[in-house]
């Protein structure tokens, strides 16, 4: 279906929740990765509300679709679209890495269904989201996808690359990943700890068809994700180039809010930012 | 003096030198063929070696089903995680040294973390590897494995016992753990041999025995030989074969301390960690008992070949009875 600018809005809107419940879980949890989980909101959303088959009230739906989160840092982003997109009661989110919750520090498949897969020590989600896509041809399954979301700081690791090997050599079409291309790890920015560029090529050279958009244009994003369906020949890469901490100015690209939570009053000054879009709108609740 | 235990049902030429031999791993290779012509959800899934990990055996029955993953064992077990989610039933294979030795976290989280029911099976594991010496001769993995919640440890005494161990494996539930040696050892079971995961077996029942000799994998071989030596010296003993590392059959092990008094472990593991590790866990909390842990002591192992190596490292039939000759005179 043609996105129409009802839709686009529509989307818009979600995204602003979804952000406005991060930082809100952030706070409340006192740790955690604030500036991933901003940065791909908007594609959370993309994918929770228009682009996954699925179904929130029965997760396990043998025919859905399947979104791997193998940078498993960002999962409150995770949480706080699958909770608007009805998964759970969005109150819920409040108990992130909290004793006792559904929603850990780092998912965990086996506690929270319509996880997929659990995730954290990064470099492992794309073999895994191979070997599901490599299953589901065996069976014959030609209308699921899976679908792959990859940090940047990540492909460091070896096993990314014993997995995109894998998967451009058994020509997985029905698999496409997305790299959060946000240009921050822990220790700095990722051309400094351990330069990428050209990573694109590089993709290119593994036989991966490889597509670069702005993350934060959905008409963009849904339209590679699309492109990337009438792939044949190969898996594909979308490269989703993304502003961390995206919506909370004052934070983007800064490397420090990788992997720290806001403080109460941080939160309350993140959420005016996200609410009134900078200062640019009214909004009731800033 | 034969006290074979004649429910164990064991080989008829179990004591002769003609035994016939096979490396455990032919028992992997045919345990997936068989399972595998039952059950199409069984996959194998092999790092660039295939021909000696017996993952050909299922290659050439299964093509479509057999999965080549390069020399990338961190990305097979987390594929085999991912197929699983599809509902397939994998079983992935290399040798123990890199599977798991080199893809551990991909198994603690993808699969054990995961609860995914893939059967991890590390080959070429123990010095009997022989001449390839301490790089490929893995003994740390069943400290590894059964440290792990909810994983299934088993060691199979014989290809014969491999075979039934793996398709065994195919049927439960939870991810395991299979390790298999390289060299070729004695068939001392039979099809009629009992095998149960978590079950042990006893092999040899001594009466009145001084001390029991407790064994895992294939040296459950020697530790008979051992036994039959120190009854033709007049010292009794008990052998219980014990397959399942973990879980451990708490009642056998406690039954054969009970029994004898004084307990004797094999394996060809680092002590620390390993079987003697589990059985010594069991017998400290619920019936403290005189032990002596035998597997190789905080060393590597070294080039050689698999008779020399063992006898070396005091695992030959000899060394256990010298072992089992001691703590029972202590």
């Amino acid at each position: 279906m043609a996105l129409t600018d009802g839709m686009l809005i529509d989307l818009e809107k979600k995204a602003e929740a979804t952000r406005e419940t991060i930082i809100a879980m952030l706070v409340a949890a006192g740790s955690g990765h604030t500036a991933g989980p901003l940065g791909m909101a908007d594609i959370f959303t993309a994918f929770y509300f228009n682009i996954l088959n699925h179904d929130p009230k029965n997760p396990d739906w043998e025919e859905r679709d399947r979104l791997i989160l193998s940078n498993g840092h960002i999962v409150p982003v995770r949480y706080a679209a699958m909770a608007h997109a009805g998964y759970f009661p969005v109150e819920e989110c409040l108990t992130l890495r909290k004793f006792g919750s559904r929603l850990q520090g780092h998912p965990e498949r086996v506690r929270l269904p319509g996880l997929e897969t659990t995730s954290g020590p990064l470099g492992e989600g794309l073999s895994q989201a191979s070997g599901m896509a490599y299953a589901l041809r065996m069976d014959g399954k030609k209308q699921q996808r899976i679908y792959c979301v990859m940090g940047d700081g990540e492909q460091d690791e070896g096993n990314v690359w014993e997995a995109v090997m894998f998967a451009g050599k058994n020509k997985l079409h029905n698999l496409t990943a997305i790299m959060d291309r946000n240009n921050i790890q822990i220790d700095g920015m990722t051309e400094d700890v351990m330069p990428l560029e050209p990573i694109a090529d590089k993709y290119r050279a593994f036989n991966w068809h490889v597509i670069e958009v702005s993350g934060h244009d959905f008409a963009a994003f849904i339209a590679a994700v699309d492109e990337a369906k009438a792939i044949y020949e190969k898996p594909t890469m979308i490269i989703a180039h993304t502003i961390p901490g995206k919506g909370v100015p004052e934070i983007a690209f800064d490397y420090r809010w990788h992997g720290k939570p806001p403080t109460t009053e941080e939160g309350k000054r993140f959420l005016k930012e996200i609410r009134t879009m900078g200062g640019n709108v009214p909004h009731e609740y800033a | 003096m034969n006290m074979l235990n004649a429910s164990a049902k064991l080989s008829a030429r179990v004591f002769e030198d003609d035994i016939d031999q096979a490396p455990t791993r032919d028992g992997f290779g045919k345990g997936t063929v068989e399972v595998g012509k039952v059950d199409s959800r069984i996959v194998v899934l092999c790092a660039d070696l295939s021909e000696s990990t017996r993952a050909d055996w299922f290659e050439k029955e299964f093509p479509e089903r057999f999965i080549e993953a390069g020399i990338a064992e961190q990305s097979m077990a987390a594929i085999a995680s991912g197929m699983t989610a599809v509902g397939k039933i994998p079983f992935i294979a290399s040798y123990a040294a890199f599977n798991p030795g080199r893809n551990y976290e991909q198994i603690r989280t993808t699969i054990a973390l995961n609860q995914s029911p893939v059967k991890v099976c590390g080959m070429h594991a123990g010095v009997s590897v022989g001449p390839d010496g301490a790089t490929h001769q893995m003994l740390e993995d069943i400290g590894m494995m059964r440290a792990l919640p909810g994983m299934t440890v088993i060691a199979p005494g014989d290809a014969e016992e491999a075979r039934k161990a793996v398709v065994a494996a195919a049927q439960t539930d939870g991810p395991v753990y299979l390790r298999f040696g390289r060299s070729a050892t004695p068939i001392f079971t039979t099809s009629d041999t009992p095998f149960q995961i978590g079950k042990a077996l006893m092999l040899w029942e001594g009466e009145s025995p001084k001390v029991a000799i407790l064994s895992t994998g294939a040296l459950s071989y020697a530790a008979l030989a051992a036994a039959r030596m120190l009854a033709d010296e007049g010292l009794s003993s008990i052998v219980l074969h014990v397959p399942t590392v973990k879980p451990l059959d708490e009642d056998a092990v406690l039954d054969a301390a009970k029994k004898a008094g004084r307990i004797v472990t094999i394996e060809e593991h680092q002590t620390a960690t390993g079987f003697g590790s589990a059985v010594a866990e069991l017998l400290a909390e619920k019936l403290p008992t005189k032990m002596k842990i035998l597997g190789i002591n905080d060393q590597f192992g070294q080039s050689g070949e698999p008779e020399e190596l063992l006898s070396y490292y005091g695992l030959d039939a000899s060394g256990i009875a010298d072992a089992a000759r001691k703590l029972a005179a202590s």
